[in-house]
């Protein structure tokens, strides 16, 4: 019967507690929006792997490295593998349809970086075809791509019109993968650069290391950049996760922003369902002075007027989540240029079902001190 | 000679407005007898509510002794004294603070939550108690479905209930027409003679009073 009376209470006043409810709900949905949205940022770091790091020029990311390096990083202990990478910026058909391009090793990339799945049949085709092109998911169904389909890219750095053939259309292996890149060739840049480019070659972005013990990571780090010490190009070494936090952290003011946004919102869901629970509590001073004439205790108020915030916050942040799951699925074709991954993840489902529970739990401390507090004599004049 | 349920002693309560000391009542000195139906009658401010405030244990004395059942309430904690309320008193009031989102039968139920009974025991004991004022008939229905005559004969099975040492009743017609009013009175008689309750009822009312053995009155704190 206490959990019947604690919900009866909470729809004692339906309106009320129905336009708190909608209140808490979009409140809510906006609070998970904002978490969405900086997990979307954060989702490259989140998907780093800790046996993983990455080596590039220690001056900037846009200086090459030699791929003569790679030779001697693969021969330090603790190395499993070392593939590189290039950054590519072409064009496809407008400047606006941005998109990760990425010039691979062919043979070694996808074994250092296996989130991204491949069938193995098109990976054969990647090997046999030098203009071959693996895309994601995401962005062949952007681009309605299929594979046999042949793309045209052109080259802003690497000026001309660059030919591929979509071979492969990958997928992540998990919805923290980004399915939105386009990774081609090393071969067929360089050879580009050496024909176009007299006196250049054989240059890389980035090198990725795949580590036999993670837990080693620092100690390899600080070997790899102590023996390019002094060389023409000094190396930066860190793991995956730093390298993709250096990222993020470029647009750290924003997600300053972002984060007292959604602290502001939490406060407004609080002072809705404070204001709900105030009015609730001062209607039923008599009752519950009436309860403790007969003996109820401070706590059984406590609990009964904890439970009906409790209530109508879970309510409101369960209505909450599906509103989020409704929005994040219209917003997520807009904004995919920009979060590849832009998916609810299972830790903002738990802060959005936390924050519901603490807001419930916070919105009853006034009812129930004045619960407490008021003396059975007193609260029994409010009836007459 | 029936044995001394309610000894009061020397009892005086006063209450403050701000620095100010309002004396309500003053050495109350009074015994009440097992199995009695005694009405408490005086003018307004006279202190009659406030002397069943303290009988009934929610309210404190600012002096003197109130022995219960054997128990000096006046030595119980807060915690002891909410216990010994749920074991020994049923309160009726004017305006029968009936939970309206509960039912008949639920806001008879509600003091036996505080007890161990099963759940089928705290049903035989809310039918009986239903049945004793009249009411097996509206069990499922709320407050807001009810005569105010019929909220305050559910209003007395909740105080009757858990079988309760004593029965106190502040005003219990205070809202009712003269019939509704007459059936109430009634009802707390057949209680006091068959089911050999002890009651204290305050009442303005004489023709309420009535029904009582025995009638005392109180002017300006004291007992005349």
């Amino acid at each position: 019967m206490v959990l019947s009376l604690i919900i009866r209470n909470a729809l004692r006043h339906r309106l009320r507690t129905f336009l708190t409810i909608l209140g808490i709900a979009v409140a809510v949905m906006a609070f998970g929006l904002i978490r969405t949205v900086i997990s979307a940022w954060y989702s490259g770091v989140e998907g780093a792997a800790p046996d993983r790091l990455i080596t590039r020029n220690s001056v900037s990311i846009v200086f090459t490295l030699p791929l003569s390096y790679r030779d001697q990083i693969l021969k330090m202990d603790g190395i499993k593998q070392v593939t590189w990478a290039n950054w590519f910026g072409g064009i496809y058909v407008d400047p606006d349809n941005f998109f990760g391009q990425f010039a691979v090793d062919k043979d070694t990339y996808f074994e250092v970086f296996p989130e991204f799945v491949i069938p193995p049949a098109q990976f054969e085709e990647f090997q046999k075809n030098r203009q071959a092109v693996i895309v994601g998911r995401k962005l062949a169904d952007r681009f309605g791509w299929k594979v046999g389909d042949r793309i045209t890219l052109i080259g802003t750095v690497y000026s001309g019109n660059w030919d591929f053939d979509v071979v492969s259309i990958y997928t992540g292996k998990d919805q923290t993968v980004d399915e939105s890149s386009f990774f081609f060739r090393w071969d067929y840049l360089d050879e580009w650069v050496k024909q176009n480019w007299p006196g250049y070659g054989a240059e890389i972005g980035w090198f990725g290391l795949k580590l036999s013990d993670p837990d080693r990571a620092a100690d390899i780090s600080a070997a790899v950049d102590a023996h390019f010490r002094n060389s023409s190009a000094e190396t930066l070494t860190e793991t995956e996760k730093a390298f993709q936090m250096s990222f993020v952290q470029m647009s750290g003011t924003i997600l300053t922003l972002l984060q007292v946004m959604s602290i502001l919102i939490i406060c407004i869901i609080l002072m809705v369902l404070v204001n709900t629970m105030a009015m609730a509590g001062r209607e039923r001073t008599a009752e519950h002075a009436y309860m403790k004439s007969m003996g109820f205790r401070t706590y059984h108020l406590i609990g009964i007027i904890s439970g009906e915030s409790l209530v109508i916050a879970g309510l409101g942040g369960a209505l909450g989540l599906l509103l989020l799951v409704g929005m994040t699925s219209i917003v997520k074709a807009g904004v995919s240029q920009w979060f590849p991954v832009f998916a609810i993840t299972t830790a903002t489902s738990v802060l959005v079902a936390a924050v519901a529970i603490l807001i419930g739990l916070l919105a009853s401390i006034f009812p129930a001190q004045r619960a407490a507090r008021i003396k059975i004599v007193d609260g029994l004049r409010v009836v007459d | 000679m029936a044995e001394t349920l309610v000894k009061i002693r020397d009892v005086s309560k006063s209450y403050y407005r701000d620095s100010q000391e309002i004396p309500v009542l003053h050495s109350i000195n009074f015994d009440i007898p097992q199995g009695e139906f005694l009405a408490l009658m005086g003018p307004s401010g006279s202190g009659k509510t406030t002397l069943l405030n303290l009988i009934s244990g929610i309210d404190r004395p600012s002096s003197g002794e109130l022995t219960v059942a054997g128990e000096n309430i006046t030595q119980l904690s807060d915690g002891q004294l909410a216990k010994w309320r749920s074991e020994h008193i049923g309160l009726v009031f004017q305006f029968y603070n009936l939970l309206p989102v509960l039912t008949a039968f639920e806001n008879v139920e509600l003091p036996l939550m505080l007890t161990k009974l099963s759940k089928a025991e705290r049903r035989k004991h809310v039918e009986t108690a239903l049945s004793i004022v009249g009411l097996s008939d509206r069990v499922k229905h709320y407050p807001r479905q009810l005569s105010g005559g019929q909220e305050q004969r559910v209003a007395i099975a909740r105080a009757i209930v858990s079988d309760p040492t004593l029965l106190l009743a502040d005003e219990p017609t205070g809202d009712l027409d003269k019939q509704s009013a007459e059936d109430i009175m009634t009802l707390l008689s057949r209680l006091n003679k068959e089911f050999g309750k002890t009651i204290i009822v305050v009442t303005h009312d004489p023709r309420a009073a009535d029904k009582a053995h025995l009638i005392r009155h109180l002017d300006k704190g004291e007992l005349t």
